[in-house]
């Protein structure tokens, strides 16, 4: 068998057995609590925790009656969700990027305006949510009415590690090859372009990994003050209310969430290893 | 430092903030921007004291369930940071798992975590925002355990010192500054999940069921000031936390004085 | 005729699962009281002979004694000083504190520390430093302060690795003489790895010359030149011819060291 492939099927069998460990650990947890009948940190039982064949059979289930199966359901929601996070991760990750090329050429703007976008990420989004919703929405063309504006809201959570990534990668170059660029005359634009930028990518890409979760997680959480049905925020909103007569729904809705996360994460990882193909591990 | 660097360096924040509370404030009125939904500045600072005994109140509720929160995430972090890199075999099977629970929205778990604590509780609130705290701090710390220089190691073997007293005198104190800057990150954090946690249901003494019922009733600028005082509190569980720094890891770069 | 302090019989050392040897067959043995330098180009192995002498690596064959004792042995029972090319000082505590670091892992108590560490600092000139932090020293007073650590309890043998080859030529030059008066005072055996012929000649009282592919020692040099040595040593005939004489043997093996030659 060729290298790469016995790698990825190595790959895929350490995932599996990951997961099949951790369905392990669970129904381990359930019987060791349940026969204990210990009550912390919770009490254990079917409800706080479904078992994980019940959470497996409600994939297969309609939700409600005359409705197709969960899982086509979630998938569905799923998808409403992921195209709010694309959006919000690239319209974050440009601004983000644009911010920081624009603050690293001027320390006055940098002591002007830094400050201030830290403190925005101490602002919960969840309450600023509705206002933004309510403030967007009118602004959008019809068809990107709703989900536009959670997307802006993902963005949000999106630009920061952006922002400040970009902006320690286009400072690190190093200071001999801005000495290099400076005896070649070159001007602010190309040693940008030719110099900084590359020199912060490994950055940039370090912030986009974890923007990619961001934007997931805004977009969830955007979701919930819009009342929007046909995402993954909504989902859960709506299993939560029917919680203690069928927890493995909302069990369901989080995995799938769960998976949603992980897999916008593996993109920017495969992404990062095409581009920076020797983007150092452990950076910011 | 002298007082003109001081004034350098605050200078331009300062400028700016004048400059933004003006336009905000000035554009409000000029552009008669609905008051509902962007109130001016001086509505949510009157507000802000107006509506203190609730807000003022719920605030320290809330804040009360981060730090907490934080607490326990951080402590949780740094004990497995200390197992991970003392036993290298729970280490590399368990890195992939944290890499990857780092990408799940722990949000998505907040109604669960009403469900096991009790929504009116604030441990469930403090649970999602030490579910929050424990990766960022696992994470850098066991980075910090792991970046002492191989010349540094060498130099204790040298002296026939243990596993342990390497442990002691190189790796704890070389991972101090990797500790707080993810404690940076861990405080923000906090706040900002016991506050969305709150969504999901929660005492009406807290600062985000209020922040949301505000919202609800389109009382934008008391929610605003809600949001305010959110603000604050994350911004000075941050300061603290810089503060402690300063006192801790005086040798960092960036706490080198003179 | 007394012993050895250091007795390496047929030491090999391999890695990458004997694909490079390191080391082949070495035989060398080193009587108190010597300066004896260890120099050759990148890859012949000095280092790794350093530390092996030093049990911070295992030969893969052969035997190495130091004051009578196995490598281990001496390293358990703390016979040497080390110094590395950086001063490896850590920077969350002050050069006195640093200095005595050594001192407190052999459970010294705190008075009989602080005395120590006065003498050390009075030693290598760095008195009224204590208090400071190592990023406030220049290089130079950091080597001395990472010498001083190494001296600190006093042991017979002193490795040195590439100690000055960070510093500065003018830097290197006091430095040397300092620590030529240092080895005067205690008696101490030094082992000295550099990539500096001129270095090496001055301070020795032998050069082992070593080469690469395989590691092994391509002569030694005995360094008859007067003592105790000062500036005027290096202007000394017998300096020049001892350097050529060093240099011819580097090149014997076709190999040219790296630009360290100039400067003389």
């Amino acid at each position: 068998m060729p290298a790469p492939l016995s790698r990825a099927l190595r790959r895929a069998l350490a995932v599996a057995a990951v997961l099949v460990a951790l369905a392990g650990l669970w129904e381990l947890y359930i019987w060791i609590w349940t026969t204990a009948g210990w009550t912390w940190p919770f009490a254990v039982d079917s409800t706080s925790m479904p078992h994980v064949w019940t959470i497996a059979k409600a994939f297969g289930q309609p939700a409600q009656v005359n409705q197709p199966a969960l899982i086509t359901i979630l998938f569905h929601k799923a998808l409403f969700t992921m195209r709010e996070s694309v959006v919000g991760f690239a319209l974050g990750a440009v601004i983000g990027f644009v911010l920081g090329v624009v603050l690293a050429h001027s320390r006055l703007l940098q002591r002007g305006f830094l400050p201030y976008l830290v403190a925005s990420q101490t602002v919960p989004i969840l309450a600023i949510a509705p206002m933004v919703v309510v403030w967007v929405n009118p602004k959008l063309p019809g068809p990107l009415q709703g989900w536009g504006a959670v997307a802006v809201i993902a963005a949000y959570l999106t630009f920061f590690p952006v922002l400040i990534n970009t902006l320690r990668g286009l400072q690190s170059a190093d200071a001999r090859a801005l000495e290099l660029m400076r005896t070649y005359a070159a001007g602010r634009w190309s040693v940008l372009w030719k110099l900084r930028v590359p020199a912060s990518l490994p950055y940039v890409f370090a912030a986009l990994k974890l923007a990619a979760t961001a934007s997931v997680v805004g977009a969830i959480i955007g979701e919930l003050p819009s009342g929007l049905q046909s995402g993954l925020g909504g989902a859960i909103i709506n299993f939560n209310q029917y919680y203690s007569i069928e927890p493995q729904e909302l069990w369901a809705t989080n995995i799938v969430a769960a998976l949603v996360g992980i897999l916008f994460f593996v993109v920017v990882l495969g992404a990062e290893k095409i581009v920076v193909r020797r983007a150092p591990e452990n950076v910011a | 430092m002298t007082a003109v660097r001081r004034a350098a360096d605050w200078g331009p924040a300062l400028v700016v903030f004048v400059l933004v509370i003006a336009a905000w404030e000035g554009g409000i009125a000029a552009f008669h921007v609905q008051q509902f939904l962007l109130p001016r500045p001086t509505s949510i600072v009157q507000s802000f004291w107006t509506e203190r005994h609730t807000l003022w109140p719920a605030g320290w509720y809330t804040f009360k369930e981060a730090l907490g929160g934080f607490a326990v995430g951080s402590t949780l972090g740094v004990v497995a940071a200390t197992l991970v890199g003392r036993f290298k075999v729970v280490g590399t099977a368990f890195m992939p798992i944290a890499i990857a629970a780092n990408a799940v929205p722990i949000i998505a778990f907040a109604p669960i975590f009403d469900v096991w604590f009790n929504p009116l509780s604030p441990r469930s609130k403090m649970a999602i925002a030490a579910v929050l705290c424990f990766l960022p701090v696992m994470v850098n710390t066991l980075r910090g355990l792991q970046s002492a220089s191989p010349r540094q190691i060498e130099l204790m073997r040298s002296y026939a010192a243990s596993d342990l007293e390497i442990w002691r005198r190189v790796r704890v104190p070389t991972a101090l500054p990797f500790l707080f800057t993810a404690l940076k990150v861990a405080s923000v954090l906090a706040m900002i999940g016991a506050i969305v946690g709150e969504y999901f249901g929660g005492s009406f003494n807290a600062l985000g069921v209020l922040i949301n019922s505000d919202a609800q009733v389109f009382d934008f600028v008391t929610a605003w000031a809600g949001i305010l005082v959110a603000s604050l509190l994350g911004l000075s569980l941050y300061g603290a936390v810089v503060l402690a720094e300063r006192i801790v890891v005086r040798w960092a770069p960036q706490n080198r004085g003179s | 005729m007394s012993d050895p302090v250091v007795s390496i019989s047929h030491v090999t050392k391999t890695f990458a699962q004997g694909n490079v040897t390191a080391l082949q067959d070495i035989e060398l043995e080193l009587m108190p009281g010597e300066f004896v330098s260890l120099i050759g180009p990148s890859g012949c192995g000095k280092s790794t002979l350093l530390r092996v002498i030093g049990d911070l690596i295992e030969p893969t064959s052969g035997a190495v004694t130091v004051n009578r004792k196995t490598a281990r042995q001496a390293r358990i029972d703390r016979d040497y000083g080390i110094v590395f090319q950086d001063s490896v000082l850590f920077d969350w505590r002050t050069v006195a504190k640093n200095i005595a670091l050594p001192l407190e892992m052999l459970g010294w108590d705190r008075e009989k520390r602080r005395q120590r560490v006065a003498e050390m600092m009075e030693l290598v000139d760095l008195e009224g430093f204590g208090d400071h932090h190592p990023w406030q020293l220049s290089g130079g007073m950091q080597q001395r302060a990472s010498i001083a650590r190494a001296l600190a309890f006093e042991p017979a043998l002193l490795l040195m690795d590439e100690p000055f080859g960070a510093l500065d030529e003018m830097t290197r030059e006091r430095l040397n003489l300092e620590l030529l008066s240092i080895w005067e005072r205690l008696g101490s055996t030094v082992v000295f790895v550099t990539h500096s012929i001129s270095e090496a000649v001055f301070l020795s009282t032998r050069v082992v010359v070593m080469s690469p592919r395989p590691g092994r020692i391509a002569g030694i040099v005995d360094i008859d030149l007067p003592s105790p040595r000062g500036v005027e040593t290096r202007e000394d005939p017998r300096f020049f011819e001892l350097v050529t004489q060093v240099r011819e043997l580097l090149r014997k093996r076709g190999e040219h060291l790296l630009p360290e030659e100039e400067g003389l």
